[in-house]
């Protein structure tokens, strides 16, 4: 296929002298320009090591004249991404939540603030995806101890539960047993009413004798049919649905030495716009109410 | 059956002008230094065919150039008006009709597949055509070329004027053409940011300061290259800083119509006095026409060259010439290796412009084309995704019934505002809810805003019942406890353009809770 290169195929040129298997190297001469740009980058590396920082030293570095530097780059942009901010979280903190939530854009941009918000803030004790943990609401279901509608998530957000904030919701739920307001006895009683309550079969002596117990102790919160009631905070004791526990011996401790969680306030660790964004980003995630 | 390329004997030759690559390789012979420097070329004017067509195509493609980004096209709301616009910030480009996201760059692809085929067919059929004839880099050398000439006359008034002292005369003609070049350079940067923003407005903004920083550094750059490739650099672009030069000997062969120098009617060459006989002696009388008019410097009669663009202006030389002796014209032409070589050894000439490599390239050429017109009829304005939850998988509601989260990116790329109706295809009794509506049983609604992509959320519940009723028919029989199992459903979205079904899973065990 290849016939040996002759003196006709390179011409008067030399060869560098190299040779790798049978291929020699053309030794010409590079085009000036070419050395040319070689100056030209010489010319430009001096300039550059006087404009910009480049050098380094024992205890810093060349700072160039230009006074270039990333890091005064970083706070710069990031002040130009406030303001940018500033501009769609103006719309949001003028806007009702029910607006927030009905008009697209803001509220795509209320979910996109409200998920990197509660990825920072929520996720620690609700989970990153919102379905929280014994002790910690699930607050993808529609359950509600304080009320789900949008405004109530609000609310609960602004001020907490049981958190210090002289606007913050709270209820108590009496420790009967610990506090002996109730005997260990009544306390067994009562946790086979609540059982039975749930729709599970339970101790049916135990529940007839708990049973004035109950109204005499619980209804005021718990209400006669044990539906609970949002207002204070009291647990629907007929769902699926337990903070503390499904259990016997979960339920029995709880009468027995009533928990109560406490929520944070946000109102004065976030903006009002972020925690309105939060509130709408929770209440469409969440079902019902 | 190659034609040998002789240089050893060109560079033996002494009388006549020498091309100026010869010039250049003789400098750069043994001993020469390391770095050789630019014979400068003077390329005389010439008149002809191929000449006519190379003023045309400059003209055609110049006038694409600057005018395309001035086409208004009228487009609903606040879409530019531009008919084609590279929108980097908005991330689209405008077509006309069309416009392009990000995430169809496959249609770029074909394109320059396309492109790339449409060269090698080219290339294989008639040699370099688009460095001859279309590449920037020879329509603005020749538009300098050009405006050299007007300023410092043709090739032997240059070199006249190169070789004497300075003069107020030379001063002014000098500068006068850098002058002009730096003008056509800017106008060729300027013209270029046009594509990028709306023209009329980054037009006023460039001139009152206001444009982004962007518009002033490609201006900048763009005249900056187009001053030293098409002013200064020239033929070197092609000849050492262009890979298209290499390419083309994988796609030239023999059959490959190209700008020869037919040898088996030009040789033997050499002067010719007027009335002398023509037996015994071939067609070229080494008038060197065809030298001193090349503006890559080359001699064609040495053969097929690294340098050559295949522009055609040696043969119009060569033909104006004939003409004036009254011989035939076509001493130079497109030709093919193999039909010079028939024509040496006596035979007739065959041409192949089909053969099984120009074949091969015309139909993977259709078939890709085929394939963008496919993909361009087919396209559709609406896109659907279906991006189910991962955290949570799925809720228990108090009632026993599960609820899933789905995100559904819809799409719009057309220029109006649609309305979506989204339908869940699942067991029945299934609950459909999406913020700031209420839950219903036959579907949501979303309005999809022209030009953007909307994340609507949706939730599907299903009832305790027919969640496990559905499951126990959907699965193939291992259905162990606990696990956590999946349903398939679908998703129809109804846009203007018609349904689309977007399959996905319902997951209908949340597994266990505290």
């Amino acid at each position: 296929m290849s016939a040996p290169e002759t003196q006709r195929d390179s011409g008067p040129v030399p060869t560098t002298g190299h040779e790798w298997d049978g291929i020699r190297e053309l030794d010409n001469p590079l085009p000036r320009w070419w050395l040319w740009i070689f100056y030209a980058s010489v010319v430009y590396a001096i300039g550059y090591w006087i404009l910009m920082p480049a050098w380094p030293g024992l205890t810093g570095y060349t700072r160039g004249v230009l006074g270039k530097s990333d890091r005064a780059a970083v706070v710069e942009q990031l002040s130009e991404l406030k303001t940018l901010r500033g501009q769609q979280n103006a719309r949001l903190s003028q806007a009702s939540l029910q607006e927030i939530e009905s008009d697209p854009q803001l509220q795509a941009h209320a979910l996109a603030v409200g998920q990197s918000v509660f990825g920072d803030n929520c996720a620690t004790c609700h989970g990153v995806g919102g379905i929280g943990s014994k002790g910690y609401a699930n607050l993808r279901d529609d359950v509600w101890l304080w009320g789900g509608t949008l405004e109530d998530i609000h609310r609960t957000l602004q001020y907490g539960i049981r958190s210090g904030h002289p606007q913050a919701r709270i209820s108590q739920m009496p420790a009967f047993g610990k506090d002996q307001i109730l005997t260990a006895a009544q306390v067994d009683d009562q946790t086979e009413f609540v059982v039975a309550l749930s729709g599970r079969p339970a101790n049916a002596a135990a529940v007839q004798r708990a049973a004035p117990v109950y109204a005499a102790n619980c209804v005021a919160c718990h209400g006669p049919e044990g539906r609970g009631d949002p207002l204070q905070g009291a647990p629907n004791l007929t769902d699926k649905e337990w903070l503390y526990g499904s259990e016997r011996q979960d339920i029995k401790a709880q009468i027995h030495a009533g928990r109560g969680g406490v929520m944070p306030a946000w109102s004065g660790r976030l903006d009002p716009e972020t925690v309105k964004a939060l509130a709408v980003y929770v209440h469409a995630n969440a079902a019902g109410q | 059956m190659t034609v040998v390329i002789d240089r050893t004997r060109a560079g033996q030759k002494e009388a006549g002008p020498a091309s100026a690559a010869e010039k250049a390789r003789r400098r750069g012979d043994p001993g020469g230094g390391l770095y050789k420097p630019r014979a400068p070329i003077y390329p005389k004017q010439v008149r002809g065919p191929w000449r006519n067509l190379k003023w045309g195509l400059m003209i055609v493609t110049l006038a694409i150039y600057y005018i395309t980004p001035w086409i208004r096209w009228d487009r609903p709301g606040a879409l530019p008006d531009q008919a084609v616009l590279v929108d980097f910030a908005g991330r689209r480009f405008y077509l006309f009709d069309l416009q392009f996201w990000p995430q169809e760059v496959y249609f770029i692809t074909g394109l320059l597949v396309m492109a790339a085929l449409a060269l090698f067919l080219a290339s294989a059929l008639f040699g370099r055509l688009w460095c001859g004839y279309a590449c920037p880099q020879t329509i603005w050398t020749d538009l300098f070329i050009q405006v050299e000439r007007l300023f410092e006359g043709d090739r032997n008034a240059r070199m006249r004027r190169d070789a004497a002292s300075w003069s107020l005369d030379k001063a002014w003609r000098k500068s006068g053409k850098h002058l002009v070049w730096l003008g056509i350079a800017f106008g060729t940067g300027g013209a270029w940011i046009f594509y990028f923003h709306d023209a009329p407005t980054v037009l006023v903004q460039f001139w009152t300061g206001q444009a982004p920083a962007t518009a002033y550094i490609f201006c900048a750059l763009l005249t900056f290259t187009t001053y030293v490739f098409a002013g200064t650099l020239r033929e070197q672009v092609c000849t050492y800083m262009c890979p298209w030069p290499r390419i083309q000997g994988a796609l030239i062969d023999q059959d490959s119509l190209q700008v020869t120098y037919r040898i088996d009617r030009g040789e033997p060459r050499g002067p010719h006095k007027k009335g002398a006989s023509w037996e015994g002696r071939g067609g070229c009388i080494d008038c060197d026409q065809c030298v001193v008019v090349c503006p890559m410097g080359i001699d064609i009669r040495n053969g097929a060259q690294l340098e050559c663009i295949n522009c055609g202006l040696c043969a119009d030389a060569c033909d104006e010439m004939m003409d004036r002796i009254d011989r035939p014209r076509g001493l130079i032409g497109y030709d093919t290796d193999k039909a010079v070589a028939a024509r040496a050894a006596g035979q007739a000439a065959v041409y192949r412009l089909v053969r099984p490599r120009t074949l091969f390239y015309a139909a993977a050429l259709v078939l890709v084309s085929g394939l963008m017109l496919w993909g361009l009829i087919h396209r559709q304005a609406f896109d659907v995704h279906v991006l189910r939850d991962r955290n949570p998988i799925a809720v228990r509601l108090a009632d026993g019934s599960v609820r899933n989260g789905y995100t559904l990116k819809i799409a719009n790329r057309s220029f109006a505002d649609a309305d979506a109706r989204i339908r869940f295809d699942g067991p029945s009794g299934a609950l459909l809810k999406t913020p700031a509506a209420p839950v219903a049983a036959d579907g949501v609604s979303a309005r999809i805003e022209a030009n953007t992509v909307r994340a609507v959320r949706v939730f599907v519940t299903l009832p305790e019942h027919a969640a496990e009723h559905a499951s126990q028919h959907g699965d193939d029989g291992d259905e162990g406890e606990g696990e956590s199992e999946s349903l398939p459903v679908a998703f129809t979205v109804t846009l203007p353009e018609g349904a689309m079904t977007v399959k996905s899973t319902f997951i209908t065990d949340p597994g266990a809770r505290p």
